[in-house]
């Protein structure tokens, strides 16, 4: 093990050859970018594949030839690419391809700006894509975290033949900071696939990936069999952080960067005399509801604070089911929320002021 | 003794198609399943279909199978392939899945010469949403959208897929063919032949663009089908080879 | 001599091999298959040449044409 400085961006490429990826379909974009250029160079280092697909349609097409065969793959893009892979995404999820998508989102709507946002939390948690389906989606908050996210990212993926999402942000992609690496580049362990298809090779039976189903009563089983794989997922694979939450009377919510921030906050209010904590979700879905329920027994008020015009805070409200008040503090389009801002609102929260 | 003119391929399974009667998507499956049979290449060959009418071609192929979204199949190869170089990868796709919602998808898959195989059946129509008008709709043809004929004004002229792509040094081979009688069909099947010969030998990208009937949206008997292919397609859709490689001239 | 065989059940009666046999051989039976077409036969066996353009036609991969040769 060493530790050496890295770019969030750079982070995700080194954390995918790590878990074992070696093909990489994507299209230029900001605020991403350093990401392909990483890859361009590494992946021939490791024997990969680097391909700089003709759109974001078709990088995430590639990716479903690639996975169907039983590769680990990646693409990566921001969130105007994310639009354009929606309708991929949803064939990923309907023929069961594990493979891993990133999102470093950026301020929308429609070409909106290059700057840092969280305003895809719905597209990619709701299912931007047509039809009955979930992604898992990671959303790490560190370089570090980045790094171990991408393993389990694939791990999953592959666990559950599961199309698997991580989402950051432009402050999360430029962000130097110093992570373990383990000095070789081994390839981990990956289980056989007895389902992909990449040539009989002496099997009997041809292997089909597929998301057709013409009949509505084999179409309905799918879905039944895909929600009863996503109810595993829920209880076996949430993920979350806590902190200072045991006796909280203000709880600070939020993911990613919006959730380093909202953690600062917790620790300038408890200097302050007020009682504040944190949960952040680390896997956005599933979202660990029951975390929210539990800490709305003793905790007194929610706030959500996110780089968007307050989309998580549809979940959080679901969690705490009326239980108590959830509040707001939001900044959209690339704005990012400065701690201070956020202090002051925890201030009037607590001294009653946004009733 | 005995000899065996003609029978059921091996790369085809005992499915029976679901085409329209006199439909000729039929022959080209079928003349697709004799070339990998004479190959010998069943066991290695991975095939992606598209949607259109040929939606359920994975389970006539008998073989490991792709069903892609509209268009993007030669997407879908290009990521299979470069997983598993040493496959061949075919693509079966329609006039509307190719040459209209696909054409980013093919063009781009050509001019990287993705070493993939490409089946173009253009039936100058959309067969399975109803019989709308199709990129490669002849001028004049009355379709479900065209009921006038389709007007230059309104919808443009038809896109020569052919010719287009052989514009692209990446596409080694590009031929079109007709299915239209047997002896068209013997030709046919050679020019796909040559087509994964390509591949096999790593040369490029290569399509055969093979003129198809559609007996219930032209409203035409399937022998009259034949006939309107013959004067009407083929003067329009010139056959022949546009491009082929010195190695397997 | 050649025999052409016909997969009865899986015929669509679209005609496409009897337009195309140069012996005029082929035709619609009067009877219907499972299906509901009239399904494609050969009436006079003994004329056929075993081209096999009826089955190269066929969009329904319906005929097979075994060719009887003389021993060389
Ligand atoms: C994104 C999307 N848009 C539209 C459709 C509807 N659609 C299905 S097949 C088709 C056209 C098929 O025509 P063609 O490719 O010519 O094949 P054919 O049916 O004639 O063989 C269309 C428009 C679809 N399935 N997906
Ligand atoms: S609609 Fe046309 S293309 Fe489709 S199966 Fe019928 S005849 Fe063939
Ligand atoms: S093999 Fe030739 S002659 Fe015999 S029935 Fe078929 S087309 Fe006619
Ligand atoms: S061509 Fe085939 S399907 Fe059509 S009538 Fe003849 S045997 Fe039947």
């Amino acid at each position: 093990m060493s530790k050496v400085l890295m770019k969030g961006n750079e982070a995700i490429g080194e954390g995918a050859i790590r878990a074992g990826c070696r093909h990489f379909f994507g299209y230029p974009i900001t605020p991403q970018s350093e990401l392909p250029h990483y890859l361009a160079k590494r992946m021939p280092e490791v024997g990969g594949v680097f391909l700089q697909a003709e759109s974001e349609t078709s990088s995430i097409n590639m990716v479903y030839g690639a996975a169907g065969t039983g590769f680990r793959v990646l693409t990566s893009s921001s969130s105007p690419g994310l639009s354009l892979m929606q309708e991929g995404i949803s064939y990923l999820a309907g023929a069961e391809l594990p493979c891993v998508i990133v999102n470093v989102m950026r301020g929308g709507p429609g070409l909106g700006s290059i700057a840092p946002a969280q305003s895809d939390y719905f597209q990619a948690v709701k299912g931007g894509g047509h039809g009955d389906y979930k992604l898992i989606v990671l959303a790490p908050a560190s370089v570090q975290e980045i790094i171990d996210l991408m393993q389990v990212a694939f791990d999953l993926g592959d666990k559950y033949r599961t199309p698997v999402m991580l989402v950051g942000d432009g402050i999360l992609g430029q962000m130097m900071e110093p992570v373990e690496l383990a000095d070789e580049v081994t390839l981990p362990e990956i289980t056989a696939k007895p389902w992909a298809a990449g040539g009989l090779k002496g099997r009997e039976t041809p292997n089909i990936i597929n998301s057709l189903y013409i009949v509505p009563e084999d179409c309905e089983k799918l879905n039944h069999r895909l929600f009863a794989k996503y109810e595993a997922i829920a209880t076996e694979e949430t993920r979350w952080e806590e902190y200072r939450l045991a006796d909280a009377e203000i709880v600070l919510t939020g993911f990613g960067t919006a959730a380093r921030i909202a953690k600062s906050v917790v620790d300038k209010a408890r200097a302050e005399g007020i009682k504040a904590g944190l949960i952040r979700p680390i896997t956005l879905w599933p979202f660990p509801s029951k975390v929210y329920a539990k800490a709305a027994e003793q905790a007194q008020r929610f706030l959500c604070v996110e780089m968007s015009m307050g989309q998580m805070i549809e979940d959080v409200k679901l969690a705490v089911n009326g239980k108590k008040p959830v509040h707001f503090y939001g900044r959209s389009g690339g704005m990012v929320p400065l701690a201070k801002d956020v202090l002051a609102e925890v201030k009037k929260i607590m001294a009653g002021g946004d009733e | 003794m005995a000899k065996v003119m003609f029978k059921r391929p091996a790369a085809l399974t005992d499915k029976q198609f679901h085409y329209c009667p006199g439909c000729t998507h039929g022959i080209i499956h079928r003349l697709v399943a004799e070339v990998i049979d004479e190959m010998g290449i069943r066991d290695h060959t991975v095939g992606v279909c598209p949607v259109g009418c040929s939606v359920f071609a994975y389970d006539y192929f008998n073989m490991d199978m792709f069903q892609a979204a509209h268009g993007r199949a030669p997407a879908v190869a290009t990521g299979i392939k470069r997983t598993l170089p040493d496959r061949m990868v075919f693509t079966y796709q329609g006039d509307g899945d190719l040459a209209s919602i696909g054409t980013a998808e093919i063009v781009h898959a050509a001019a990287r010469g993705e070493k993939i195989t490409t089946v173009f059946v253009n039936n100058a129509v959309y067969g399975m949403t109803g019989g709308q008008m199709a990129p490669t709709t002849l001028p004049g043809q009355k379709t479900t959208t065209t009921p006038k004929g389709r007007e230059k004004e309104a919808a443009g002229l038809p896109v020569k897929i052919s010719e287009m792509l052989s514009t692209l040094d990446g596409a080694v081979y590009v031929a079109r063919v007709s299915v239209h009688d047997p002896k068209h069909i013997t030709q046919a099947k050679k020019a796909i032949r040559k087509a994964f010969e390509v591949q096999q030998a790593g040369l490029g990208f290569s399509l055969v663009e093979v003129l198809s009937t559609c007996p219930t949206n032209w409203g035409l008997s399937p022998k009259e089908s034949l006939k309107w292919l013959a004067d009407n397609m083929l003067p329009y859709y010139p056959l022949g080879v546009y491009k082929e490689p010195a190695e397997v001239k | 001599m050649a025999t052409v065989s016909f997969r009865e059940d899986r015929c669509k009666g679209c005609e496409l091999c009897i337009t195309v046999c140069p012996e005029k051989i082929i035709v619609l039976a009067d009877h219907i298959n499972a299906m509901g077409f009239h399904p494609a036969a050969v009436v006079e066996m003994d004329k056929c040449k075993g081209c096999a353009m009826c089955a190269r036609m066929c969009p329904d991969v319906v005929i097979e044409v075994v060719k009887e040769e003389k021993q060389a």
